[in-house]
């Protein structure tokens, strides 16, 4: 039956572009989160938008369940295929269609990779902002499906904030084009709004169109050490309560300072309670009176030291430092769970508290760091999968993780994405009302469930 | 059965390496294979996954895994560039000896490596009468080496265009030494490694050239064998072993500071690939593996940080030569240096150097790599040649004999005339006597 299967979608997409030998069927079932992989019947990797709308149409008709797989960055399960399903490979369709530079804007195929998005549209003097920790790998269409956000989120916003318009396949393959190359499009719904962050759910990304700003002239970054949690917290919220908006505004506990030194020798302050890594970017002279007002901020509020980066050298070394935060933390132990629990701001030191506290109880190792200013923190647990006790106190530490960051107001997740990870705290998020709405809607536009089922909402 | 349940015992070993993986997919980024395929199963990642199931016993198919692990570089990128700190060269090199533990190494392959690399008299005479004969002897010649690292007759195999064997090795162009310290006060051994030895004889010469002038004596014995990388890469540890036996025999002993190599695939093979599958050697040689493995440096790294070489004081006219410079995998991913060969190449101030964009990507080799896929091989070498070539020099440096050939088969097949160089080479123009 599967070889059957195979000369269909050979017809579709030729002999190379069907993956389905066992290797390759056990190469598709995984991805970045730590969950059990599922073994998909074959993987095929449409070469064309013409091919890839009739790989949908075929796995419409026989009822298979299909998933895209971008390059597999996500944390959330949102690539773990369905047992016997068909894997999407969007690897062949890489190509930057446009890169307009009189209407900045650009038009992109999905599986292109995001870093070299970015440098493509720099080197035209143009700037394209999201920037999430995996971008040197994960692709256009997953980072749209995900509404991945990075380190500039705070300011510049995260991917859909560029998300102009697109076209899709619906499950019968049909082209579904939404929204326009102009900044104002009002013509029909906003089916562009409801594609992002939808994680493969809802229609398969054929080409995709991307706002594109000037770059920033000039830009500062420092570093502010603490003694104490609070203060640095206290920092967070006054730097922004004095109308400041930093381009990055990053936070690391005392674990992962550590941690990160033994690794990486970046000379960070061992001693130090907390750090913040602060960039303030735009005009030279207000990057200048705005580095000047943050670090008056930050030693009113009580930081112990502030170093401001005097030229790109240290300003690389900055950031390295933070590059590196998951690289040292991953090495301690086997296993790395990165969560992505946010809150509010302002409950920043109430999450850190409350992680402590968690750790302590469920006798785990918790490294934090993430993007304070945005209030997405990154609890990292470090463990190894294959001690079934430790993991069973991994799993219950993170039910709580999320209840309270439910509890203090935030969300489940600030951009990893729920896939089949998180979706059973959903309910716990936004209700009964909204999943069933979701469903109600899931089930209108893919009536035999097969984009990407189990996603999201559950099964 | 019972041989597949040793197979999956021996992958356990290898279990808390491979659990380190965290599947980030950040290999992706920059595995030259991946680039070239797209393929899961071709980056670390998918590898280690695999292992996985087969140490598991979800997979039943180890061939299938074998042919994804075979198709490798060994580069190292992903090892230079994985947050998590995986061992994944160190994961390849073990898997690949289980595999060939179950599978058994092909005839041609145990011919090669157990009948000639192990007996290293024979392997000189073989290839010495091969050197006169090679183009009656293309086929035969073919079947027997070519498999094998040195890749010696890789010239008569599909279309390439390689450098022929010398008429003269090295070891007959310069005889054995064992000269005292001079006025350096540094000895050095020289391991010259077989592509060398067997088809760059002018490298070895240049070296022998710059120690001489510098006041460095060497040890330099000819019954040195093959570090060794071929045999291990394609799985057959036991040839290894009698490899590093047999060179510890002639090293281990003798008096000398620095165990230099004109060869980054044997300096990083030595550092630390010796040390790494010395587990299961006697102590004393385990021990006398990690003394010897302490000592080996690459040339450049030698003459820049020891003897410390300093630009030449020579006459320059007319325009300077344009040069630009390869990283080899072995030499900057493995062991992290890339800035004395360029320092070295620098200290002759009749050529220039011009960086080429991605001076630290694969060219495509990885040793037995480029014959079992040459046509993945050869499309990884292009791009390597597109960026030398698009920098204007008029000679590629590098400080790997392997990518020096692989480097001068794309030119070649590109109708280019660029020269090819070791920095060592470049160096000692300057010195008298040219
Ligand atoms: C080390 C590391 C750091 C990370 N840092 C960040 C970060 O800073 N910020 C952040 O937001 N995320 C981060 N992530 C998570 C992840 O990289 C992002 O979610 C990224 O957007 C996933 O891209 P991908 O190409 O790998 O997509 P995949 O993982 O392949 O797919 C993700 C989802 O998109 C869907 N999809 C992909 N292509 C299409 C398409 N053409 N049509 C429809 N659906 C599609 C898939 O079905 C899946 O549901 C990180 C991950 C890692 C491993
Ligand atoms: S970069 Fe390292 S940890 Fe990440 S997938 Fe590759 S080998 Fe695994
Ligand atoms: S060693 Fe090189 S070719 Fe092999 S998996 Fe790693 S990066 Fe890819």
């Amino acid at each position: 039956m599967s070889n059957h299967l195979s000369q269909k979608f050979e017809e579709i997409v030729g002999t190379g572009n069907v993956l389905a030998s066992e290797v390759d069927r056990h190469n598709y079932a995984y991805d970045a989160a730590v969950l059990p992989p599922q073994l998909p019947a074959l993987a095929v990797r449409p070469e064309t938008p013409e091919a890839l709308g009739r790989v949908v149409k075929t796995c419409n008709e026989l009822g298979l369940p299909l998933t895209v797989r971008g390059s597999g960055t996500n944390l959330s399960g949102g690539t773990i295929p369905s047992e016997g399903g068909v894997v999407v490979l969007t690897g062949a369709l890489n190509k930057i269609i446009e890169i307009n530079e009189a209407d900045m804007y650009a038009v992109v195929q999905t599986g292109v990779v995001t870093a070299k998005f970015a440098a493509e549209v720099a080197k035209r003097g143009l700037f394209y902002p999201p920037d999430p920790g995996s971008q040197a790998v994960s692709t256009m269409g997953g980072n749209v499906a995900e509404n991945a956000g990075g380190l500039r989120g705070l300011k510049y916003g995260v991917t859909k904030d560029y998300v102009m318009g697109m076209s899709f396949y619906d499950v019968d393959g049909e082209l579904v084009k939404t929204g326009s190359r102009t900044v104002k499009c009002v013509t029909g719904m906003n089916l562009h709004g409801l594609m992002v962050g939808s994680e493969g759910t809802l229609g398969v990304f054929n080409e995709i169109i991307l706002k594109l700003v000037p770059p920033p002239k000039a830009s500062k970054a420092m570093m502010a050490i603490f003694d104490d949690l609070g203060k640095a917290s206290e920092t967070v919220a006054a730097i922004i309560a004095a109308k400041i908006v930093p381009a990055t505004l990053e936070y690391m506990d005392d674990f992962t300072i550590k941690t990160v030194e033994d690794f990486a020798h970046a000379g960070l302050p061992t001693d130090a309670k907390a750090l913040l890594l602060i960039e303030v970017d735009g005009h030279p002279a207000q990057v200048e009176d705005e580095a000047a007002e943050v670090e008056a901020i930050c030693k009113r509020v009580g930081a112990t030291r502030i170093q401001v980066a005097k030229d790109a050298v240290e300003r690389n070394k900055v950031w390295e430092a933070r590059r590196a935060a998951l690289s040292a933390l991953a090495r301690v132990r086997p296993t790395t769970v990165l969560e992505d629990a946010t809150v509010p701001r302002s409950k920043i030191p109430a999450m850190v508290g409350a992680l402590e506290k968690i750790a302590e109880k469920y006798k785990l190792t918790i490294g934090t760091f993430g993007h304070a200013g945005d209030g997405n923190l990154h609890p990292t647990i470090l463990t190894d999968k294959r001690d079934h006790a430790e993991f069973t106190r991994v799993e219950a530490a993170i039910d709580e993780i999320f209840d309270v960051a439910l509890s203090l107001g935030g969300t489940l997740s600030g951009e990893h994405g729920i896939g089949m990870a998180k979706s059973k705290y959903m309910v716990k998020e936004v209700g009964q009302g909204s999943i069933m709405y979701a469903k109600r809607l899931k089930a209108a536009l893919d009536p035999k469930n097969i984009l990407n089922p189990g996603k999201i909402t559950g099964a | 059965m019972s041989e597949m349940r040793q197979l999956v015992g021996l992958l356990k070993q290898i279990d808390d390496q491979l659990v380190a993986c965290m599947r980030c997919g950040m290999c992706q980024a920059v595995c030259p294979i991946y680039a070239e395929t797209g393929l899961e199963g071709h980056v670390a990642r998918g590898k280690i996954a695999l292992l996985e199931c087969l140490a598991d016993e979800v997979i039943k198919d180890p061939a299938g895994v074998k042919e994804r692990l075979d198709a490798c570089l060994l580069c190292g990128s992903c090892q230079a560039n994985c947050p998590s700190g995986v061992k994944a060269l160190d994961i390849f090199f073990k898997a690949r000896a289980f595999l060939t533990g179950y599978y058994g190494l092909p005839p041609v392959k145990r011919a090669i490596f157990r009948g000639l690399l192990q007996n290293p008299k024979l392997f000189d005479t073989v290839l010495g009468v091969a050197s006169k004969f090679q183009g009656l002897f293309t086929k035969p010649v073919n079947d027997m080496l070519g498999s094998s690292c040195a890749r010696v007759f890789s010239d008569l195999i599909g279309g390439r265009h390689f450098a022929p064997l010398a008429d003269k090795p090295l070891h007959d162009v310069a005889t054995q030494r064992d000269t005292p310290r001079g006025h350096s006060g540094l000895k050095i051994a020289f391991f010259y490694g077989c592509v060398v030895d067997k088809m760059f004889p002018r490298i070895g010469e240049a070296v022998l050239k710059v120690c001489d002038h510098h006041g460095v004596g060497v040890f330099m014995p000819h019954a040195q064998a093959c570090c060794g990388i071929p045999a291990l890469s394609s799985g057959d540890r036991e040839t290894f072993e009698k490899l590093v036996a047999l060179n510890m025999k002639v090293f281990a002993e003798s008096d000398f500071d620095v165990l230099v190599t004109p060869c980054a695939t044997c300096t990083s093979t030595i550092k630390k690939i010796w040390p790494l599958m010395a587990e299961d050697l006697p102590a004393t040689t385990r021990y006398q593996v990690k003394e010897l493995s302490a000592k080996v440096k690459d040339v450049s790294a030698f003459l820049i940080q020891d003897v410390g070489v300093t630009p030449a004081d020579v006459a320059v006219s007319g325009e300077p030569v344009t040069v630009t410079y390869h990283d080899p995998c072995h030499l900057k991913k493995s062991l992290g240096i890339s800035a004395e060969p360029r320092a070295l190449i620098g200290c002759n101030p009749r050529y220039k150097l011009q960086e080429m964009e991605g001076a630290d990507s694969c060219c495509g080799s990885g040793g037995s790599f480029t014959l079992q896929h040459y046509d993945l091989s050869k499309r990884i070498g292009k791009r390597k040649r597109d960026n030398i070539v698009a920098t204007g020099a008029a000679v590629a440096a590098t400080s790997c004999p392997a990518c020096m050939l692989q480097i001068g088969d794309m030119l070649s097949q590109a109708g280019d005339t660029l020269a090819i160089r070791h920095p060592v080479e470049i160096y000692a123009e300057t010195l008298a006597g040219r």
